[in-house]
């Protein structure tokens, strides 16, 4: 009954955003005010009604009602509870009823926010976003609702949460995720709003910048955690595969990335203000783009959800509808700014064009090699190709490194005009110093050299460098914009220092070990005392037990083989020694003939700095919404309308 | 030149550059990392070219899985249920959904016998997954492939 009940709550929610999409946008047409008004009041009841849908699924799932057939196919009774719930996102259908509450909750907190807009502008774009959620809830009533029972043959018991799903981060990791995919949309809903009403100034961009950061800080976030669980889960040590569904998630970011820094332009100088637009519809369709490659299965993923042909063309009609709508009104209105903003070229200006080039550069690269096997099928008649990771380690690293090199000396250009020669003074004993450093730290910490490592670690120390000597000499006159920023330029920094260490001096080896061997790697003695079997709430497992001797300090770790019950399948559970400067992963391959297991032990040096720089440019992004700058307006606008 | 048209000279410059960057880079690595799918029936025909690096795929043929007793080497027979199959030869750990009757791709090269020296084996996360890849496959055979998950 509860099922049932929500189940009409998200029917409600869909007829809501019907009147949403269209009232407001009527309002602001005709001046309107009581029309116009109304958009904040829908914008919460569709946020309510989903939440009710939500919590009477997660109902189902706590309860055990097998009868509910996505509650069958994705949970079991030995399930423990907090899987139950986040089960609920563990599928197809559950995690699109998870994207349409963020979504509402996104447009319900624009609503909520939206006093300090122009009534008009506020109104189309809650119009905006309630169009873009009636489409999603389209997609879900009619072509994965979660809803629907397995009447009248109901299992006795459900058939389990896939294994690889049952764990803390998949708990976390696709709600990020999604707060990051559709949190674009606001930005895309301001710029669609400003073309519409023509008025395609500064506010718009001061009005998206602190919506924009949130949503880049919970995609990067998002991005980071799915790494950290991919390389702790799937068993093979890997953190970035350049899998089409990472791609799908990197595309956005790199394209949200750009987006904020070509926003802060268009805010400061008022230039770029046409180039912003387009980044801001671009990030928000290549998340639905995202959507379609993960949801469609036109493409091989070790993620993709089951193949659905009838789904991916319902999603690939309604990217052609929003962003061709989108592109086609871009195409109107975007000739009518007129920009007369001047620069030299050596400014913060060019420097922040070169950053939004080298991003856009990327991303096509990304693109190209996400869609070319898709491309070449089409093309060719049904031929398959795939494109391997040292395509995109090819083109893709080259340019983070120029990035980073740009970085560097970012915080000594100013807006407008800098002269070139103080900024060489100011400069040079920064590079020296990083590239000194570049080369002794990595032969005295780790004992080895490559070309890769020390471009890798020089280029982190001229950002680190320079930013710091920056924060030094502003230190008076600190806003929390800033301190985003700085965290942020610092996070990458920290992020390109482990890419490069990890990748260059990883040790990774697949041996066969007997009981009572002990292996020697890189300095550590690794002693195999054998495996034994142990039980789980809902699985059996075979643990290997190993001593590992390292320098004076000796630990024990134990990594897993284990068979969950209800589906029958087998999943390897690796064991870390996690630490700042290296992890020791460890994981069972399979059993081998006379008591003998294959084994895969990593030394992996700097790889928690990975995500510790990602997590960090989240802060980042998150920290710079307190400025206050975002306040003042608010209370600006606040006494303009009592006044 | 005035300052205006000298903005737009140089934004058009950079977009060129970028282009030219993009194009050259990319162009450059794809020519080198493109793998081409091949199905069971092209490897036996002898369509698939030898010592170049490319995918294959197929359903592992029951029985077909042997071990070496000293070293991780491990050698299996994929096959699509209807007549062609090739032996792949690999050295280290399988993946977790390995199983026989299960479809899987392997990335590697054809040597001179005709031998698939896989350098990579992949199998998907999900059991009841089937890679694009191998969808156009006739599925049921000695072993179905859907069988997977009743087996320990």
């Amino acid at each position: 009954m509860i099922v049932e009940v929500g189940h009409f709550a998200v029917g409600l929610a869909f007829a809501v955003c019907v009147l949403l999409s269209v009232l407001p946008m009527v309002g602001a047409a005709r001046g309107n005010e009581r029309l116009m008004a109304l958009g904040g009041n829908l914008s919460v009841a569709q946020f309510v009604l989903l939440l009710g849908g939500y919590l009477a699924l997660t109902y189902a799932f706590v309860t055990d009602d097998f009868s509910v057939a996505y509650v069958a196919s994705n949970s079991n009774s030995l399930l423990p509870t907090q899987y139950k719930i986040s089960a609920l996102w563990g599928a197809h259908e559950g995690s699109f009823l998870l994207w349409t509450l963020i979504m509402g909750a996104w447009v319900m907190a624009v609503a909520l926010r939206s006093g300090d807009l122009e009534r008009a502008f506020a109104a189309r774009t809650l119009s905006i976003l309630g169009f873009i959620q009636l489409g999603f809830l389209a997609f879900l009533l009619f072509l994965s609702n979660p809803f629907e029972r397995a009447l009248p043959l109901v299992p006795v018991d459900g058939a389990d949460l896939n294994p690889l799903l049952q764990d803390f981060g998949l708990i976390v990791h696709p709600p990020l995720l999604y707060m990051g995919y559709v949190g674009f949309s606001v930005a895309f809903a301001f710029a669609i709003s400003a073309l519409l009403s023509g008025r395609m100034d500064a506010t718009w961009a001061r009005a998206s910048r602190p919506w924009t950061n949130l949503a880049w800080a919970f995609l990067t976030a998002g991005i980071a955690l799915g790494s950290w669980w991919a390389y702790y889960e799937l068993g093979w040590g890997g953190w970035w595969f350049w899998d089409p569904v990472e791609n799908a998630s990197f595309m956005p970011w790199l394209a949200g990335t750009a987006l904020i820094h070509s926003l802060s332009v268009s805010e400061k100088r008022g230039a770029f203000r046409s180039w912003t637009l387009l980044l801001a519809i671009a990030a928000f369709s290549l998340s639905l783009l995202g959507a379609f490659i993960v949801r469609s299965g036109i493409l091989t993923s070790v993620h993709a959800f089951a193949v659905d042909p009838e789904r991916g063309v319902y999603i690939l009609a309604w990217l052609g509808v929003s962003v061709g709508g989108a592109l086609t009104l871009y195409g109107m209105r975007a000739h009518t700014i007129a920009a007369r903003i001047r620069y030299d070229w050596l400014s913060r200006e060019t420097f922040l064009l070169v950053n939004n080039l080298l991003l856009v550069v990327s991303l096509a690269v990304v693109f190209y090699g996400t869609l070319y096997p898709v491309a070449y099928e089409a093309l060719t008649g049904g031929e398959k190709t795939s494109v391997g990771p040292p395509f995109f380690n090819f083109a893709f690293v080259p340019l983070m490194l120029i990035l980073a090199l740009f970085l560097g000396a970012a915080p000594f250009v100013r807006w407008k005009k800098t002269q070139a020669s103080s900024l060489v003074s100011k400069l040079w004993p920064i590079a020296l110093a990083a590239v000194a450093l570049g080369v002794i730290l990595p032969l005295v910490l780790l004992s080895e050299l490559s070309i890769g490592v020390v471009l890798a670690i020089s280029l982190g120390l001229w950002i680190v460098l320079s930013h710091s000597l920056d924060l030094w000499r502003r230190r008076r006159s600190l806003t929390a914009s800033y301190w985003g920023m700085w965290v942020a330029h610092i996070g990458f920094a920290i992020s390109m220092v482990g890419i490069g260490v990890t990748s260059g001096f990883s040790i990774e080896k697949d041996v066969r070990m007997v009981a009572g061997q002990t292996l020697t790697v890189a300095d550590r003695q690794i002693l195999f005392n054998g495996v034994s079997e142990v039980s789980g709430p809902n699985y059996v497992a075979q643990r290997g037990s190993f001593v590992i001797t390292e320098g004076s300090n000796d630990y024990a770790l134990y990594p897993e083989k284990r068979r969950y019950l209800a589906r029958g399948s087998v999943m390897t559970e690796a064991a870390i020694e996690p630490g700042l400067m290296r992890d020791l992963y460890l994981s069972l391959g399979e059993p081998l003939a006379g008591d003998s297991w294959a084994v895969r032990v990593h030394i992996k040096p700097l790889v928690r700095w990975v995500w510790l720089g990602a997590l960090l440019m989240a802060l980042g992004g998150g920290w710079a919404l307190l400025d206050r700058r975002y306040k003042r307006l608010r209370v600006r606008s606040s006494a303009a309308a009592t006044a | 030149m005035n300052p205006k048209r000298r903005a737009r000279l140089q934004a058009v410059t950079f977009i060129l550059l970028g282009a030219a960057l993009t194009v050259g880079l990319v162009l450059f690595a794809v020519r080198e990392n493109i793998n081409m799918f091949y199905e069971p029936a092209r490897i036996a025909s002898g369509e698939a070219p030898t010592d170049t690096r490319i995918r294959a795929g197929g359903m592992v043929l029951d029985g077909s899985v042997e071990r070496s007793d000293e070293s991780l080497a491990v050698s299996f027979v994929l096959t699509d249920h209807a007549g062609s199959d090739f032996t792949v030869y690999y050295s280290g750990i399988l993946p977790d959904l390995f199983r026989e009757g299960q479809g899987i791709l392997v990335q590697g090269q054809l040597d001179s016998n005709r031998h698939f020296q896989a350098e990579e084996v992949l199998a998907k996360h999900d059991e009841n997954y089937m890679p694009p890849e191998l969808a156009g496959m006739a599925m049921q055979g000695d072993g179905s492939a859907d069988t997977g998950a009743d087996l320990p």
